[in-house]
């Protein structure tokens, strides 16, 4: 069914960016384990970009395993539902790793559920069809999705189902499946592609039957040989291509990924489906597979725990809402030289000074750093070196656009395209001065007035 | 937005499990670490062995004594200076040394104790701190000291101030080539030009010093090779040119090249990184100027060279040239909508 579209392929680099220390070893090598029910979870309402949900549940409600116990109005929206079978509690507000303060729904774990075995099967095991899935309309695989809650599990958290919605103006040639993982330390998506390559492929096939493209495309980045090799043996006759792609930081981000892959360029302001592509995760593809193939909301995902601040770096499987502290615990805890807990990856995650905030469906991984990880060192002055200037991979010129913010000289702050920037802080991490390159950008993000 | 902004209220309750002491910092939590602002002063430094090396050979003493002079001047006037600021000192960031180093090579050898000194607090002091330190300086420090004493002292510093038959070095009997260019119309051997056995500023003698010294810098990336590079083909486009215009015996583009303080110049002073622009475009752009304003002022000025004013002259471009050189993101500029 797929043909492949005779199109340039991309060299697999991207200009500029920076080759941090990968660190993957401490949990490279650790089987997915399914994390044990802790005994209450808090479900936020608010876990993508888009609309907040309204619950739908009152407290006492029994709920099911995957029961959608909030829905939000609008088209850039994603429902949350039940990630254990229990009891409604009281609702509260908690603080999300990246500050934001949402309503949450808890729920007390009840006495039956779903055994780790029945778990990880039902979410990845067993048989994926990779023929015959020209019978879902392509509508119905955009609203299984929804339906399921998917969001990107890359870390941005956009509704799935928009990104699958057949739109007649913006035709998608290509399907990208992003299983480049490019922060360092993380190993969630390795794992899964080495572990469960067939869903993903499922899922593209999915995705691509959806969204209407005829190429299906999965960039890993070369440090990866074993995922490279899994998702060609489950991809073999599907016509789904694996590249391999150098592993460069930020390669995961959609505007490195796509001129890498496929040689073509994202429009500044606009979106990938502007040059025909529609790029999610590879775990977001597995996901879909479990929503439109056997209707499981997204309520469990796969997070490393890692670093050398922990005491058992491991991969698990946890239900969405349980608290970061859970983790750490089952992963033995911290190490008495730990000095830094992070949501996410290194370069752009959020440091936690609270370990009681709640795993959402965007939360790929914790990763603690010791005293030794975390040299620091005073910030100077700009000598101007120009270094942020050699790494930015979207050719800006940090130093400038941080003075700008620094001053708020919005002037300066738009000659310079404050408002191209991604965040990436691959400028922050060489800065001889260290200086905040990327904090200063964010805030004159945040400030710069309209215009 | 940000953990930063987050309330710290949960720390101190918190069980055994976290007893050890997290903070919170904004990402990215890495650093490359390889490179600090005083280790790229260091390898100025160690870049600068190799002239000094072909600097002592020529010089013997002279050059010891001009680089004691200016380096300690430098670092005192450093000194007074931060401190009648009343700011913190900030002799640990190196830059006072390389600014007296590169003074010092850029000096006759005979030129009397006062000059290192006189060029060393001017250069610290009206070269860097009035601007308000490291970083904000718009001229390179080392060329505004040299300036201001060439002007001084124009006796201890013209070219006539370089020959000291006196002196008992036998390097110091003749002018410098470029000196026996303009005024005698005599030229100079390519291989001494090269070597560094002809008279000239301490540091500047040396093609081959400067070419190894400099070649570190941009391996270290601490110097950007783009702008020696662009000097070195504007150089060499203009002499070949004038060259075939109208021929002079015994000097070609490569007896530009290496004679004067020209590599000197594009290897490590216009490589400043505070006074040169940001961006590979604008460096293009900037030794491009610095090779052309070499030419024009050696080959139409009284002067015999004229590294040290094309040096100041591209300084005083910079903020144009890293205005022309803004480039492009990838994707193209932010639309204006979008912004909004």
């Amino acid at each position: 069914m797929i043909a492949t579209v005779p199109g340039k392929q991309g060299s697999g680099r991207f200009a500029r960016g920076v080759h941090p220390p990968e660190r993957k070893g401490f949990a490279a090598e650790a089987p997915i384990e399914v994390l044990p029910n802790p005994p209450q979870v808090a479900i936020p309402l608010l876990q993508h970009t888009g609309a907040p949900c309204e619950p739908l549940v009152k407290v006492k409600d029994e709920v099911a395993l995957g029961q959608k116990i909030g829905e939000g109005k609008g088209f850039i929206t994603a429902p949350v539902h039940a990630s254990v079978a229990g009891t409604v509690a009281m609702p509260s507000v908690t603080t999300l790793p990246n500050g934001r303060h949402v309503r949450t729904i808890p729920i007390k774990t009840g006495p039956t559920q779903l055994s780790a075995e029945e778990l990880k099967a039902n979410l990845f095991g067993g048989d994926w069809p990779v023929s015959g899935l020209d019978s879902q309309a392509p509508e119905q695989i955009a609203q299984a999705a929804r339906e399921a809650g998917l969001v990107g599990l890359g870390g941005a958290a956009f509704p799935t189902h928009v990104k699958l919605t057949r739109n007649e103006k913006r035709p998608v040639d290509t399907v990208l499946l992003n299983g480049c993982e490019c922060e360092p330390y993380l190993t969630s998506d390795y794992r899964l592609m080495i572990e469960f390559p067939r869903p993903i492929i499922t899922g593209a096939l999915l995705a691509a039957r959806a969204t209407g493209a005829a190429q299906i495309i999965i960039a890993v980045e070369d440090n990866k040989p074993a995922a490279v090799e899994a998702l060609r043996r489950a991809a073999d006759g599907t016509g789904v291509e694996v590249r391999v792609m150098e592993t460069r930081y930020p390669m995961g981000g959609e505007r490195q990924v796509i001129p890498a892959a496929l040689d073509r360029e994202v429009p500044t302001g606009g979106l990938p489906l502007d040059v025909g592509v529609v790029v999610i995760n590879v775990g977001t593809a597995a996901a879909l597979a479990a929503a439109v193939l056997r209707g499981r909301a997204l309520t469990h995902r796969v997070v490393s725990v890692t670093g050398a601040g922990i005491a058992q770096p491991k991969n698990l499987l946890v239900p969405v809402g349980v608290s970061y502290r859970g983790l750490i615990d089952f992963c033995g805890g911290l190490k008495p030289d730990a000095a830094r807990v992070i949501a996410g990856g290194p370069m752009m995650g959020f440091a936690l000074n609270d370990l009681n905030v709640t795993v959402t469906k965007g939360t790929s991984g914790i990763v603690v750093l010791t005293h030794e990880d975390l040299k620091q060192i005073e910030e100077t002055t700009c000598v101007r070196c120009g270094r942020c200037v050699d790494v930015c991979p979207l050719h800006l010129v940090p130093t400038r656009l941080a003075l700008a913010s620094r001053y708020q000289d919005w002037d300066m702050a738009r000659r310079y395209h404050l408002m191209a920037c991604c965040e990436c802080g691959c400028c922050a991490y060489v800065c001889p001065a260290a200086i905040p390159l990327v904090q200063l950008m964010r805030m004159g993000k945040a400030q710069l007035p309209n215009e | 937005m940000d953990a930063a902004t987050q309330k710290p209220e949960n720390v101190a309750s918190a069980p055994v499990a976290v007893a050890p002491a997290i903070h919170i910092a904004p990402a990215p939590h890495l650093f490359g670490g390889v490179l600090t602002t005083r280790r790229m002063m260091v390898d100025v430094l160690l870049a600068l062995v190799p002239v000094l090396v072909a600097s002592l050979w020529m010089f013997r003493l002279y050059t010891v004594l001009q680089l004691a002079i200016c380096m300690v001047s430098a670092l005192v006037a450093e000194t007074v200076f931060t401190k009648m600021r009343g700011r913190r000192p900030t002799l640990g960031d190196g830059s006072a040394v390389v600014t007296g180093a590169i003074l010092a090579f850029s000096l006759p050898a005979t030129a009397p104790w006062y000059v290192g000194f006189i060029g060393a607090f001017v250069a610290i002091g009206l070269g860097k701190i009035v601007f308000g330190g490291l970083g904000q300086n718009i001229f390179n420090p080392a060329m505004v000291g040299r300036a201001f004493v060439l002007i001084a002292f124009p006796v201890a510093m013209g070219a006539s101030a370089y020959v000291a038959p006196t002196a008992g070095l036998d390097g110091l009997t003749q002018a410098t080539p470029l000196t026996a260019l303009k005024m005698l119309g005599q030229s100079t051997g390519l291989l001494p030009l090269f070597l560094g056995t002809t008279n000239g500023s301490l540091g500047e003698t040396s093609a081959l010093a400067c070419l190894i010294g400099g070649l570190y810098l941009c391996a270290r990336r601490t110097a950007s090779w783009e702008i020696p590079a662009a000097a070195i083909l504007a150089v060499a486009a203009i002499s070949g040119l004038l060259g075939v215009l109208g021929p002079r015996t015994g000097w070609t583009l490569f007896h530009d090249l290496s004679g004067g303080a020209f590599l000197f110049g594009a290897f490590y002073i216009a490589t400043d990184p505070v006074s040169s622009p940001l961006t590979p475009k604008g460096k293009w752009m900037f030794g491009a100027g610095f090779g052309a304003l070499v030419m024009l002022i050696r080959r139409m000025s009284g002067y015999p060279e004229g590294v040290m004013f094309a040096v100041l002259i591209m300084n005083a471009l910079v903020p144009l040239i890293n205005r022309w050189a803004i480039p492009t993101p990838v994707g193209g500029p932010v639309p204006v909508k979008k912004t909004a």
